[in-house]
């Protein structure tokens, strides 16, 4: 059925059209926030949104690579909350111990995928999901099932609610940080480009001689780091570990990836475009709080849950047409 | 039964959980040879099986779905708000009747929205009911404003107390819908076309299989089982809470399914092993209930248990 229409999004394809447009419907959201609302672009709001996302850009970096090898991390928003304990009780030592702390424990849960993925050959979904069990139960058990207090005398929580010049959060510069590091690791390093390639096909990039189970491994220990990471920025922007936070972060994250263009069957990926995919989904709840405080629609706390499944609906939808439209591209 | 070789363990594994557990709770649990033991174990392992038996059919296509829970959600929380409204009370037995037909009717509405995804647009099982699995529960708190719902209706509650023979009603309904899908999978054609998508997708489509209908059902299937066990849920609570009705049943169920021999990669729908499977989730679940384990204890050992039953049948495939 190749009609003008898919034959019109063929070519909208080739000029590399979905990352594109995540970026102008990030710019015109932007347009949009900023002449309707007056305290939109105000320091407050830019300060407080990037620094919220910021948790949500990380979990989306480490999604990003787990699906760009056709997996999946469900576990990603358990981390966060197990990690956001974790640290809490790090948080006397100061960041410089709880961060790599934070991020080391959110590394060793994603080694425990690993571990299931790879060498006990369980489906990613399956394993990560166990995971998601047991880091909740981890963290209901570390904490004794409460909000863990941190401590706010050592520099801790500096990190979660400070800012650089009253704009930038110094969350919001560690997770740009990862980022640009992660888009050079993508493009310019082997591992990188093996990661592409499993996606690709993993029988042939294992008969090419590349290494798939270390690239395997990287991702999803990479995916528990950046939540680990999420955990961190967790406990100190809100002065607490939070045993039953993340419920549904994954879904974020698998829907800020899709968004930015990556396929859901693995292969192709764009890091920067997965940033701007996470930007995006924060905005959506941003103007609907601005919405919200102008009395035009009102919604329950209920509504973001429903919210995100939307957007998650509506980028499916569009990936559908394009990733059949690859698919005949390559018949 | 020559030899107890590893091969007998993974066939018969399912069967010597069972023995084992059983032998450990009389061993260690109190009261437990009891009929109350019994009759708690019945109707709550009602709920697991019925769902398993929908998510075998699922994965007997190569699919999953994840949003079982929160659709047991969307059917559970829309029962009360229906038999609690003033048309109810106005007419109880056609409220009564409404609450429990037009609940399981829009939990197969969910499972067509997932089924024409996964058919239909070609996006993958776990993608497509991953937005249910998240948006149908906050649906379900929509509608109730996140408010328990309580109630005492004794119409309604003999979905979940009532009892028949002297033994709970659900455990009956368990026995009545394992047998029907026992007999569409292994006596009617859709259920050999089931077993075809499952097996070789192309090969059924090039034998002249309606796929994207069959798959259609599979997941239309699963959804409705789900309603009707947030009816059970609901109706045994004699509460409604949206939060927490059918909350992680997607894993008790895709648990039971896998440990009753249904293969991840489809093409086997073990209907009475995922009865048998969700039985095992129930009595481990009980077992360490029984026994002081917390909560949150419980739930990395069935993550745990999760992973081993995969485990086992990759070997068991090879």
């Amino acid at each position: 059925m190749l009609d003008q229409n898919t034959f019109d999004l063929r070519k909208y394809i080739q000029g590399n059209g979905q990352s594109m447009g995540v970026w102008i419907a990030l710019v015109v959201m932007i347009v949009f926030g900023a002449l309707r609302y007056d305290n939109f672009a105000g320091a407050y709001n830019i300060s407080s949104f990037l620094n919220y996302n910021s948790m949500f850009i990380a979990i989306a970096l480490g999604m990003c690579f787990v699906i760009m090898t056709g997996g999946i991390d469900l576990s990603v928003g358990s981390v966060v909350a197990f990690t956001s304990v974790c640290v809490a009780y790090l948080s006397p030592y100061g960041i410089q111990v709880a961060l790599p702390g934070g991020i080391l424990a959110g590394m060793a849960i994603g080694a425990l995928n690993a571990f299931f993925v790879i060498a006990m050959r369980i489906p990613p979904f399956i394993a990560t999901l166990a995971t998601m069990l047991g880091a909740k139960g981890g963290a209901l058990v570390i904490s004794g099932r409460q909000t863990i207090s941190v401590d706010w005398t050592s520099n801790f929580t500096k990190f979660g609610m400070n800012n650089v010049g009253g704009i930038l959060p110094w969350s919001i510069i560690v997770v740009a940080i990862l980022a640009v590091a992660l888009w050079i690791v993508l493009e310019k390093t082997s591992i990188g480009r093996t990661v592409e390639a499993i996606g690709g096909g993993e029988d042939a990039t294992k008969m090419m001689g590349l290494p798939v189970n270390r690239a395997k491994a990287f991702v999803y220990i990479l995916s528990g780091g950046c939540a680990g990471l999420a955990g961190v920025i967790l406990a100190s922007g809100f002065g607490a570990g939070q045993p039953l936070e993340g419920v549904g972060w994954e879904l974020s994250a698998i829907a800020s990836v899709v968004v930015g263009g990556t396929l859901l069957t693995g292969g192709l990926g764009s890091v920067p475009a997965t940033v701007a995919g996470a930007l995006l989904l924060g905005l959506v709840f941003n103007i609907l709080n601005f919405e919200n405080g102008r009395g035009v629609i009102s919604f329950s706390a209920y509504w973001q849950m429903v919210i995100r499944g939307l957007f998650l609906f509506v980028v499916i939808l569009l990936q559908s047409r394009v990733s059949r439209v690859g698919a005949k591209q390559g018949a | 039964m020559a030899g107890f070789d590893a091969k007998t363990l993974t066939k018969h594994g399912g069967l010597i959980a069972l023995a084992v557990l059983l032998l450990i709770n009389i061993a260690i649990t109190p009261n437990f040879l009891q009929m109350q033991t019994l009759f708690v174990n019945i109707s709550q392992v009602a709920t697991i099986a019925i769902v398993a038996v929908g998510m075998t059919l699922v994965i007997a296509t190569a699919g999953i779905d994840l949003s079982v829970g929160a659709v047991m959600a969307v059917a559970g929380a829309l029962a009360p708000l229906i038999f609690l409204s003033d048309f109810a009370q106005a007419y109880p037995t056609l409220g009564l009747a409404a609450s429990i037909i037009v609940p399981i009717l829009v939990a197969l509405l969910c499972g067509l929205f997932n089924g024409v995804l996964v058919a239909y647009l070609g996006v993958q099982p776990i993608i497509a009911t991953l937005i249910f699995f998240i948006s149908g529960r906050g649906i379900a708190q929509v509608l109730t404003n996140g408010n328990l719902q309580t109630f005492t209706h004794p119409g309604f509650s003999y979905l979940g107390t009532g009892k028949i023979l002297g033994l709970p009603f659900q455990g009956w309904l368990v026995l009545l819908i394992a047998i029907v899908f026992w007999y569409i999978v292994n006596r009617t054609m859709y259920g050999r076309r089931i077993l075809a998508v499952g097996g070789n997708e192309n090969a059924a489509r090039l034998t002249g299989t309606p796929v994207r209908r069959v798959k259609t059902g599979v997941y239309v299937i699963s959804a409705g089982l789900s309603g009707i066990a947030g009816l059970i849920v609901v109706a045994i609570n004699s509460a409604s809470d949206a939060a927490r009705i059918g909350n992680l049943m997607e894993l008790d169920a895709i648990a039971s399914a896998v440990v009753g021999g249904t293969l991840l990669m489809g093409g086997k729908a073990p209907i009475f092993g995922a009865v048998l499977g969700a039985v095992i989730i129930q009595l481990v679940k009980y077992t360490l209930l029984a026994n002081g384990v917390a909560d949150e204890v419980a739930l990395i050992a069935k993550a745990g248990i999760i992973v081993l039953a995969v485990y086992v049948q990759q070997g068991r495939k090879e």
